[in-house]
C-alpha cells in the first residue's frame, strides 16, 4: 500500500462524481457511497501505516553517511544511532513545460502515513455521525459528496511529493470549506461566513503562490524531497529561504487560523457540526502546521530556528495561543470556544515548530485531532439531543450530564486531554512541546505555553460548567444521542486516552518519535528526555486553572464582589468588551479594510474609470465631433462652400446689373446701336485723321 | 449743284427718321420713320452714285427698296398683331421682353 | 492527404463565409433552414479543424498546413496561410465557441427577432477570427482583423441593450483607431526592413534588421496600440464594459473569448518576433501596465452593480495575467499566456453564457435585485459556482494554468531562453509585479465570491419569489457542456494544451535570444 498510496485519495474523489450524479438517487441519498469510500480508505491507511512501521522497525542500523548526496542527517538520541529510512516516493510526470517537469506523485514516510490514518479515521467517524445529525437535512446528498471531494483534496495534499500537488490539494480543501461552511446557505450569515473563510485564507494564499515559486527557483524543483535537501545543503541561499519560508509562513497563517488571520475560523462554526469537526479541527486547519513540518527545512534555514531567541514563527504561534485562549473566555457558544481553542491550540502548533520542536509539534497535532474532533463531535451531540439544536451555553443548557451521560463522560474525557493533565494525550503532547521548547533557547516561549495550559484548562471548565452542570435552562427535552452519534465519540475517548502513549517520554516510550520524524534531509533537533519538574509545573498550571475557574463557578454565591465586576467596574469592563468585540479585529478587517476595498477604493476605482480614463476617450470622441462641427461650419460651409456659393452670386449679380439694359423697349435698344455706331464712327474718323 | 448739297440733304432726312425712330411713341410712325432713314440712305447712295459716275450706289440703292418694302411688310403686320393683342400701339408700353 | 494540407486552413477561414452567403439567400422567413445551415457550417467548419487538430504534427519545427499564393501583387502581398502550436488551440476554441454560440441561440434569439441577419453576421465573425489566426501575411491579417468588427458592430448596435448605439460606436472607433496606427507600423515593417516584404514569416526572421532602435520603439508603439486597445490593457480598455454590457449574450461571448485574444495573439506572432528588442525594451512598461489592469481591474469589479459589467472587468483582470505572461518574454510566460488564453475564452465565454441565461429568466443583470438562484434554478446556480471558482484560478481547473505560470516566471524572467536584459532593476520591477498579481488572485476571488454569494445564495427577493423560473433547458445543457468538459479537462491535465503550444514558444524565445545575442 504504501507504494500504491495514491489509490487511498482517488477513492473519494471517485466516491464524490459517483454521489454527484447518482447519490439523489439511491437508497441512502449518497451516505452509503461515502461511509464506504472512506471506510475503504482507513484500512488502505491501517496498512500503509503498519507497512510504513515495519519499514522502520526493520531497517537495519549501520547505514554508512555515504549518502552525502541528500545531506541527511543521523538523529541521535543518547547514544543511539537512528538508521535512514528513505521515504517511499513514486512520481508521474504528468506534463512538461518549458524544459521543466510536472507530476503527481506520492512521498510516504511517517508523517503522511500518521496523517493519512488521522484524516482517514475522523473523516469516516464523521460520515457515520452526519447520518444522524443532518437526517433529513435539504442538502444531504450535496453535503456527502463535498464531504468526500474534501478527503480526496485532503489526502492528495497529504500524499503530496511536489508543493504544486500540496497547492491543488491546499485549494480544494479551501473550496470545500466553503461548499460545506455555506452549507445552509439560505441564511446570508452562513454564506457571508463561507466567503470570509475563502477570503482570508485566499489572502493567506498569497504567500502560498509566491512561496513556492521563490522555492522553485531556489532549488530549481518543485520536489518537497529536493526542496528539503536543497535547504540543508552548504549552497542553500539564505535570503531567498527566508524570503520563501516567511511567505510560505502567511500561508500557514492564514489556513491555520494564526493571529492576524484567524478570525476565519470561529465565523467559520456557522457550518454543519460535523464539517467543524472534521474541517476546523482536525484536518484542514491543520493543513498550515503540515507543510510547515513538511518543508521544515526551509523554515529551519529561513528563520535559523536552531539559533534560538526569537523567530516569526514562534513569535506568532505564542501571540495565537494566548488571544485564542482569552477570547475563548468570552464566548456564549459551545462551538466558538472550541473555534478558539482550536486557534490556540494550533498556536501551539506552530510555536513549536518555530522553536525547534517538530516531533512536539507534530504529536500534538496527532493528539488534537481526537480530542478536538471529540469536543465538537460532543458539542453537536449536545445540540442535537440536548439543547433543541442550539449552542448558546448560557440559553438553552445546563444540567445536561443529568440527561446524556455519555456525551458527558466523553466530553470529560475530551476536556482533560485538551488541559493536559496526566494521563491523557494532551498531557504528553503539550509537555513536551513546552520542554523541547525550554531546551532550544526559547525560554520566553515556554513561559508563554504554561500561561496558555493555565488558560486552556480554565476556558474549558467554564464551557463544561455551563454545558453540563447547573439546572437546565433550555426549551427542549433532552436525551442522549443515538448510537450513531454516541460511539464515535467513544471511540475517539479512547484515542484522547490512549494516543498519548505513543510518545509518552516518561516512560520512554518514543515510538511516534521514531516512526514518525523524518530521517531524510531532516534537521539535526534536540530531542530533550522527560523533564519531571517542567512535567509537574505545567501539570500544575492546568489543575490551578480547573481549580480556580471550577471555584469560580461552582461557588458563584460566595464570590460576592468578584460577581459580576464586568459590569460594574469601568476597566474590566473595557477589558471584557475588548474581547467580546474579538480586539477589535473583526472591526478592522470588516468594517475598515474589506469595506473600504468594497466601497469607497472599488468605487473611486470605478470613478476614476468612467470620469478619468473613460474621460479621455469620450473627450477624444467629443473633441473629434467638435473639431469635425467646426470643420463643417467654418471651413466647409464658409469657406469651401462660399466659394462656390460666391462664384454663383457674382454671376447672378452681374446678370442683375446687366437686367438694366434689357428694358424691353425697341426704341431704347435703337438708340444703343445708334450710339455705339456713333461711337465707331467717330473713332474710325480720329483714327484716320 | 454739288453733291454736298445732297449729302446734306440725306443727312438732315436721316437724322430726322433717326429722332423719329428714337424718340417716338407711335409704332406706325417709328416705320415711318425708319422708312424715312432707309430713304435718306437711298438719296445719299444716288448721289454719290451720280457725281462718281459709278452705277454700284444705285444697284445697292435698288436692294434698299426691296428690302424696305419686306421690312416694311413684315413690320406694319407684326404692328397689327401688338395692336391686337394690346388695343394700342404705344411703344412704350410695349415693353413684356424686359429683363 | 495533401490537397487537405494546403486547402484546410483556406476551407476553414471561408467556409463560414459560404454558409453565410447560403443564408443570405434563403428568405427572411424560412427560419428553421436558416438556423440548420448555420449550424451545419459551423460544424463542418469545427469537423475541418478536428481534421486539422488529427492531421497536426507536434514536432514539427516549421509552420504547418501552409498555403502561399500570389494575391495582390503590387503591394507584394501575398495569400500565405499556416499555423503551428500557438494558432491551433486558438482555432480550435473560436470555432467551438462559434458552435456553442449558435447551439444557444437556437430557440432564444434577441430582439428584433432576425435569426437571419443575426447568424449571418455570426457567420463572418467566425471567418474573420478565424482569418486572423491563419494569416501569415500582414495586410491579410490587417484585413481579417478589421472584419470581425463589422458584424460586431452590427450586432452590438441592432440587438444590444438600451445604450447601444454608444457602445457599438466606441468599439468601433476605439478599437479602429488603434488598428490605424499598427497599419503604419506595418506600412514601416514593410519599407524599413532588409526584405521589403509583408510576409510575417520572412519579417520574424529577420527580427527588425535594417530598422534603428529608436525606429523599431515607435513602430513597436504603434503595433502596441493596435493590439493593446483589442486585448484590452488599462488605459485603453474602456470600450470593453460598455460593449460587453450592450452586447446581446452571443455577442459577449465571441467577444470574450475570441476576439480579445487577437490582440494578445498579434503580440506573440507579430510584434515580439519582429522587434524583439524593441520588446525587450517595453516589456516592462507592459508588465506595469497588465498588473495595474490586473488589480484596477478587480477593483472596479467590485463597484459593479450589473452582473456582465463585472465579468467585463474580470476580462481586463484576467487579459493582465495573459500580458503580464508574455511581458516576462520567457518560454515558460508565453505558455502561460497562450494557456490563459485558451482557458479565459473557456470560463468567461461561460460566465456570459449563464449572465444571459439568468437574463433571460429574471429580465435583469442588476446584483442588488438577484438572489438564491441556487434555489429556484439549482444547476444553473451550480454551474455559476463551478465557473467563478474556475475564474478565480482553482487549482484543478483551467484557470489556475494561466495565472501560476505567470507568477512563477514573473519572479525569474531570466530563464535559458528568457530575454531579461541583465539589471538588477529589471528583477526587482518584475518580482513586485509577481506580488502585485498575486494580490490580485484575492482581489479576483473577492468579486467573484462575492457576486455568487449575493446572486446565487441566499434566498430570492420578494420581487421574484413566486416567478417561476425553469432550470437550464436542452439547448444550454448542450452548449455548455463542451466548454465545462475543457474546463475541467484542461485543469486536470494541462499537458493536453501545453503539448501544442511548448514547442513553438520554446522556439521564438530561443531565436529570439539569439537574435539579441
Amino acid at each position: 500500500m504504501l507504494d500504491n498510496a495514491w489509490i487511498i485519495p482517488a477513492i473519494p474523489a471517485v466516491s464524490f462524481f459517483l454521489i454527484l450524479f447518482f447519490g439523489k438517487r439511491i437508497p441512502t441519498k449518497g451516505a452509503a457511497i461515502g461511509i464506504t469510500a472512506l471506510g475503504t480508505s482507513f484500512v488502505l491507511s491501517c496498512v500503509a501505516v503498519y507497512q510504513w512501521i515495519d519499514r522502520v522497525e526493520s531497517a537495519t542500523g549501520g547505514k554508512s553517511s555515504g549518502l552525502a548526496a541528500f545531506g541527511r542527517s543521523l538523529v541521535t538520541h543518547g547514544a543511539e544511532t537512528k538508521p535512514v529510512v528513505e521515504p517511499v516516493l513514486h512520481h508521474v510526470t504528468w506534463w512538461s513545460n518549458a524544459g521543466i517537469d510536472f507530476g503527481v506523485g506520492i512521498r510516504m514516510d511517517g508523517l503522511a502515513v500518521m496523517m493519512l490514518f488521522v484524516v482517514t479515521l475522523i473523516s469516516l467517524l464523521v460520515h457515520i455521525y452526519s447520518t444522524a445529525y443532518l437526517h433529513n437535512d435539504i442538502r444531504y446528498t450535496h453535503y456527502y459528496a463535498m464531504l468526500s471531494l474534501f478527503s480526496a483534496a485532503m489526502l492528495t495534499l497529504v500524499v503530496a511529493d511536489n508543493t504544486l500537488q500540496l497547492m491543488v490539494g491546499w485549494e480544494g480543501v479551501g473550496l470545500c470549506s466553503f461548499a460545506l461552511i455555506g452549507h445552509w446557505w439560505e441564511e446570508g450569515a452562513n454564506s457571508k461566513a463561507a466567503l470570509k473563510a475563502f477570503m482570508t485564507t485566499r489572502t493567506g494564499d498569497i504567500g502560498l503562490l509566491i512561496g513556492v515559486s521563490v522555492l522553485f527557483w531556489a532549488a530549481r524543483s518543485f520536489d518537497i524531497g529536493k526542496i528539503n535537501a536543497y535547504s540543508l545543503s552548504p549552497r542553500a541561499d539564505h535570503g531567498m529561504l527566508l524570503v520563501a519560508a516567511s511567505c510560505l509562513m502567511l500561508a500557514i497563517i492564514g489556513k491555520s487560523g494564526q493571529f492576524p488571520l484567524h478570525t476565519w475560523l470561529p465565523d467559520a462554526m456557522a457550518g454543519p457540526t460535523p464539517v467543524s469537526a472534521l474541517i476546523h479541527a482536525a484536518t484542514m486547519v491543520v493543513a498550515g502546521v503540515y507543510l510547515g513540518a513538511r518543508l521544515y527545512p526551509v523554515f529551519w534555514n529561513g528563520f535559523s530556528i536552531g539559533n534560538g531567541g526569537v523567530n516569526f514563527m514562534v513569535l506568532i504561534g505564542g501571540i495565537t495561543i494566548i488571544i485564542g485562549a482569552l477570547l475563548a473566555f468570552v464566548q456564549d457558544d459551545i462551538k466558538k470556544v472550541l473555534a478558539y481553542s482550536t486557534i490556540s491550540q494550533l498556536g501551539y502548533m506552530v510555536m513549536a515548530l518555530g522553536a525547534g520542536a517538530w516531533v512536539a509539534a507534530v504529536f500534538h497535532l496527532f493528539t488534537h485531532a481526537f480530542f478536538k474532533a471529540l469536543l465538537f463531535l460532543g458539542a453537536g451531540s449536545v445540540s442535537h439531543s440536548g439543547s433543541h439544536h442550539s449552542f448558546d451555553m448560557k440559553k438553552d443548557m445546563g444540567g445536561l450530564r443529568k440527561f446524556m451521560p455519555i456525551t458527558f463522560w466523553t466530553f470529560i474525557v475530551g476536556t482533560l486531554a485538551l488541559a493536559g493533565i496526566f494521563p491523557f494525550a494532551g498531557f504528553w503532547s503539550k509537555d513536551e512541546i513546552l520542554v523541547t521548547a525550554g531546551q532550544s533557547g526559547y525560554d520566553f516561549f515556554l513561559i508563554v505555553g504554561l500561561v496558555g495550559a493555565f488558560l486552556t484548562a480554565a476556558y474549558m471548565t467554564r464551557c463544561v460548567y455551563l454545558t453540563f452542570f447547573g439546572e437546565y435552562r433550555g426549551h427542549g427535552h433532552p436525551h442522549e444521542s443515538e448510537p450513531v452519534i454516541t460511539v464515535p465519540l467513544i471511540i475517539l475517548a479512547v484515542f484522547a486516552v490512549l494516543a498519548g502513549f505513543l510518545n509518552a517520554a516518561a516512560f520512554h516510550i518514543e515510538k511516534f518519535a521514531t516512526w514518525v520524524e523524518p530521517r531524510v534531509a531532516f534537521p539535526e533537533l534536540v530531542h530533550p528526555a522527560f523533564d519531571y519538574p517542567k512535567a509537574a509545573i505545567s501539570l500544575s498550571m492546568a489543575a490551578i486553572g480547573i481549580g480556580v475557574a471550577a471555584f469560580f463557578f461552582f461557588k458563584r454565591e460566595k464570590m460576592g464582589k468578584l460577581n459580576g465586576l464586568t459590569e460594574r467596574n469601568k476597566v474590566a469592563h473595557a477589558g471584557y468588551m475588548f474581547l467580546v468585540n474579538k480586539y477589535y479585529l473583526d472591526a478592522l478587517y470588516e468594517n475598515v479594510i474589506v469595506a473600504s476595498i468594497r466601497g469607497p477604493i472599488a468605487r473611486g476605482c470605478y470613478w476614476v474609470n468612467q470620469h478619468v480614463v473613460d474621460a479621455v476617450v469620450n473627450g477624444a470622441g467629443k473633441g473629434a465631433k467638435a473639431t469635425g462641427q467646426w470643420t463643417y461650419d467654418y471651413l466647409d460651409r464658409k469657406v469651401v462652400d462660399g466659394a462656390v456659393n460666391g462664384t454663383a452670386e457674382v454671376t447672378a449679380e452681374s446678370g442683375g446689373l446687366l437686367r438694366y439694359f434689357q428694358a424691353g423697349r425697341v426704341q431704347r435698344y435703337a438708340l444703343y446701336m445708334f450710339a455705339a455706331v456713333g461711337l465707331l464712327a467717330l473713332l474710325l474718323l480720329i483714327a484716320n485723321i | 449743284m454739288t453733291l454736298n448739297n445732297f449729302l446734306i440733304l440725306s443727312a438732315f432726312l436721316f437724322c430726322t427718321g433717326l429722332y423719329g425712330t428714337l424718340a417716338r411713341r407711335n409704332a406706325v410712325l417709328v416705320l415711318m420713320s425708319i422708312e424715312l432713314m432707309l430713304n435718306a440712305v437711298n438719296l445719299n447712295l444716288v448721289a454719290f452714285s451720280a457725281f462718281r459716275e459709278n452705277v454700284t450706289g444705285q444697284v445697292f440703292s435698288l436692294f434698299i427698296i426691296t428690302i424696305a418694302a419686306a421690312e416694311v411688310g413684315v413690320g406694319l403686320a407684326i404692328v397689327l398683331l401688338i395692336y391686337r393683342n394690346s388695343r394700342s400701339v404705344d411703344l412704350d408700353q410695349a415693353d413684356q421682353l424686359k429683363g | 492527404m495533401d490537397w487537405f494540407d494546403s486547402w484546410a486552413l483556406t476551407l476553414a477561414v471561408f467556409l463560414p463565409l459560404v454558409g453565410m452567403a447560403i443564408v443570405l439567400l434563403i428568405p427572411k422567413a424560412e427560419e428553421g433552414l436558416i438556423k440548420v445551415v448555420a449550424l451545419l457550417t459551423t460544424l463542418v467548419t469545427a469537423a475541418v479543424g478536428i481534421g486539422i487538430l488529427a492531421n497536426f504534427n507536434l514536432d514539427d519545427r516549421h509552420l504547418q498546413f501552409t498555403a502561399n499564393e500570389e494575391w495582390i501583387k503590387v503591394i507584394n502581398s501575398r495569400y500565405h496561410v499556416g499555423i503551428d502550436g500557438i494558432s491551433l488551440p486558438l482555432i480550435l476554441l473560436s470555432m467551438l465557441v462559434t458552435v456553442c454560440c449558435v447551439i444557444y441561440s437556437w430557440n432564444h434569439f434577441p430582439e428584433p427577432h432576425n435569426p437571419k441577419a443575426f447568424l449571418a453576421l455570426m457567420l463572418l465573425l467566425e471567418t474573420g477570427m478565424i482569418g486572423t489566426f491563419v494569416a501569415q501575411d500582414l495586410i491579410l491579417f490587417f484585413i481579417f482583423f478589421e472584419i470581425v468588427l463589422l458584424p460586431m458592430f452590427f450586432m452590438i448596435g441592432v440587438w444590444g441593450g438600451p445604450n447601444r448605439e454608444y457602445a457599438s460606436i466606441k468599439f468601433f472607433l476605439f478599437t479602429m483607431f488603434g488598428s490605424a496606427f499598427m497599419l503604419l507600423s506595418f506600412l514601416a515593417m514593410y519599407f524599413l526592413s532588409k526584405v521589403h516584404t509583408f510576409d510575417i514569416v520572412t519579417l520574424s526572421h529577420l527580427h527588425g534588421a535594417g530598422i534603428v532602435h529608436g525606429t523599431q520603439l515607435l513602430v513597436f508603439g504603434g503595433m502596441f496600440l493596435g493590439f493593446a486597445i483589442k486585448v484590452p490593457m488599462f488605459p485603453f480598455h474602456t470600450w470593453l464594459p460598455d460593449a460587453h454590457t450592450e452586447a446581446p449574450t452571443v455577442g459577449s461571448v465571441l467577444l470574450a473569448a475570441v476576439m480579445l485574444k487577437l490582440g494578445t495573439y498579434g503580440f506573440i506572432r507579430i510584434a515580439l518576433p519582429m522587434l524583439p528588442s524593441a520588446a525587450q525594451t517595453w516589456a516592462p512598461w507592459i508588465g506595469l501596465l497588465a498588473v495595474i489592469g490586473i488589480i484596477y481591474g478587480a477593483l472596479c469589479c467590485l463597484a459593479q452593480r450589473d452582473m456582465k459589467r463585472l465579468i467585463a472587468f474580470s476580462s481586463v483582470a484576467h487579459m493582465g495575467f495573459v500580458m503580464l505572461g508574455i511581458a516576462t518574454l520567457t518560454d515558460f510566460g508565453i505558455n502561460a499566456a497562450v494557456f490563459g488564453m485558451v482557458a479565459h475564452g473557456l470560463i468567461t465565454g461561460m460566465l456570459f453564457f449563464l449572465a444571459g441565461s439568468v437574463q433571460e429568466r429574471y429580465g435583469t443583470r442588476e446584483i442588488s435585485r438577484l438572489g438564491g438562484i441556487l434555489t429556484q434554478a439549482p444547476k444553473l446556480g451550480w454551474l455559476l459556482g463551478f465557473s467563478a471558482m474556475a475564474s478565480l484560478g482553482l487549482p484543478g481547473l483551467a484557470g489556475f494554468w494561466g495565472e501560476f505560470p505567470a507568477i512563477l516566471s514573473s519572479y525569474q524572467p531570466k530563464l535559458p531562453f528568457g530575454l531579461w536584459d541583465g539589471s538588477a532593476g529589471t528583477l526587482a520591477t518584475y518580482r513586485t509585479f509577481m506580488v502585485i498579481s498575486a494580490v490580485g488572485t484575492v482581489l479576483a476571488a473577492g468579486y467573484l465570491l462575492w457576486m455568487f454569494q449575493r446572486v446565487a445564495m441566499g434566498t430570492p427577493k420578494p420581487e421574484f419569489e413566486n416567478a417561476h423560473i425553469h432550470d437550464l433547458h436542452t439547448e444550454e445543457w448542450i452548449a455548455f457542456t463542451p466548454l465545462l468538459l475543457l474546463i475541467v479537462a484542461l485543469g486536470i491535465y494541462p499537458q493536453l494544451l501545453f503539448k501544442m503550444t511548448d514547442l513553438p514558444v520554446t522556439q521564438l524565445v530561443h531565436e529570439l535570444s539569439r537574435a539579441l545575442g
